[in-house]
């Protein structure tokens, strides 16, 4: 039963991660990402990790999503089409990319994982809260000075002059 | 965990994988951004996975935070990609090849 | 548990399983004559004037940013507040630096006239 689902959640990501990367149609892309996103977040729910599949729809598919379409919007040219979509390295990027994923697999398949022996409670929503608060404060207080900076800079360089 | 951990490894680095062949082949800036966003989705994952088998929380609350960057960065990637697109007709990386104009 | 997203994962399949056996008998049912005024883009009825695809303000982009920065702001209030009970004072004063400083951002955005609609 997970297994099942674990194989339909790989294939769908992978086939709309493929999709992103070779589809001629900008749009199409940014479609093709919500739907790997979302499977994405199915897998976290295999994981027990739920809050994190929650956050993971709210903030991908919720926003950078919608960012990344209005952005298509807003750059599209008409004669984006017919345009070159490759650029002029294919064969020694391919190169890269196939040493890189066989160098990975290669060293996850030679390594022993330590797994915890005790099947505990997965962490809920309470206890990331409470890990956020005390150990990891200062990171979250940061995080507000980094949203600060980047919603001011944004507005900065899209309104222009 | 019925799926051994062994498999969301995989499934992550093919992931991060895909992103890259998205980083340098295409010449789209906003596709570029996009196969970004995949590579640290796999990253994601990857601190997921060993943060459940391991029972251990900072996976998790390291996650939360990525994704915090990564809708700022997102946000300001876009707003720059869209002005150059303003002022040079195109968001194509080889085209943007003189760092003031 | 997972084995309770079976239902949503059920529900899933049967809401995409409805759309496209709907779209399938009314493509076995429908006659297809298709005319140059059939396959104009409909807008209520009125003359569809250019294309769909038209470049939009630069300030629409803009909303959708601080949507975005402050969607992000608003998860990090979920655990805040499933945690909040057993933390007491501490957590509300962080919350408060964290909220204040995005508050700057916003009347940044409002003193700039970036929430000005157009």
């Amino acid at each position: 039963m997970f297994d099942l689902a674990f194989y339909i959640l790989a294939v769908l990501i992978l086939g709309s991660a493929l999709m992103v990367v070779t589809l001629r149609n900008i749009f199409h892309c940014a479609l093709f990402l919500v739907l790997c996103m979302f499977s994405i977040a199915g897998i976290y729910i295999l994981l027990e990790a739920e809050f994190i599949a929650a956050v993971q729809v709210l903030i991908y598919v919720g926003a950078v999503t919608i960012l990344m379409i209005f952005a298509v919007m807003l750059t599209h040219q008409l004669t984006g089409k017919t345009i070159r979509q490759v650029n002029d390295q294919p064969i020694a990027a391919l190169f890269i990319i196939s040493s890189l994923l066989v160098l990975t697999l290669l060293a996850l398949s030679k390594t022993t994982w330590e797994v915890a022996s005790s099947s505990g409670v997965s962490p809920s929503a309470t206890e990331l809260g409470r890990a956020l608060m005390t150990v990891y404060v200062l990171p979250f207080e940061v995080v507000s000075v980094v949203l600060l900076v980047a919603l001011v800079g944004a507005i900065v360089i899209s309104r222009g002059d | 965990m019925p799926v051994p951990l062994g498999y969301y490894l995989g499934l992550a680095a093919i992931i991060f994988t895909v992103g890259v062949i998205g980083v340098l082949v295409r010449r789209n800036a906003i596709i570029i951004l996009m196969s970004i966003e995949l590579m640290l989705n796999g990253a994601n994952l990857t601190l997921v996975a060993f943060s459940v088998h391991l029972q251990e929380l900072s996976g998790q609350v390291f996650v939360f935070l990525v994704m915090t960057v990564a809708a700022a960065e997102a946000a300001v990637g876009l707003a720059i990609i869209v002005m150059i697109f303003r002022n040079r007709e195109s968001v194509n990386v080889d085209n943007l090849n003189i760092m003031k104009w | 548990m997972p084995s309770d997203y079976a239902y949503v994962g059920l529900f899933l399949i049967f809401g995409v399983a409805f759309v496209l056996i709907t779209f399938f008998f009314a493509r076995l049912l429908r006659p297809s004559r298709p005319n140059p005024i059939k396959n104009r883009s409909y807008e209520c009825g009125e003359t569809a004037v250019g294309s769909a695809w038209v470049q939009y303000n630069v300030s629409y982009y803009i909303y959708a940013l601080i949507f975005v920065i402050f969607d992000v702001e608003l998860v990090f209030l979920f655990p805040w507040a499933a945690a909040y009970r057993s933390l007491g004072l501490f957590a509300f004063v962080e919350m408060f630096i964290f909220i204040m400083i995005l508050v700057f951002g916003l009347a940044y955005a409002w003193r700039k006239g970036a929430l000005k609609w157009v």
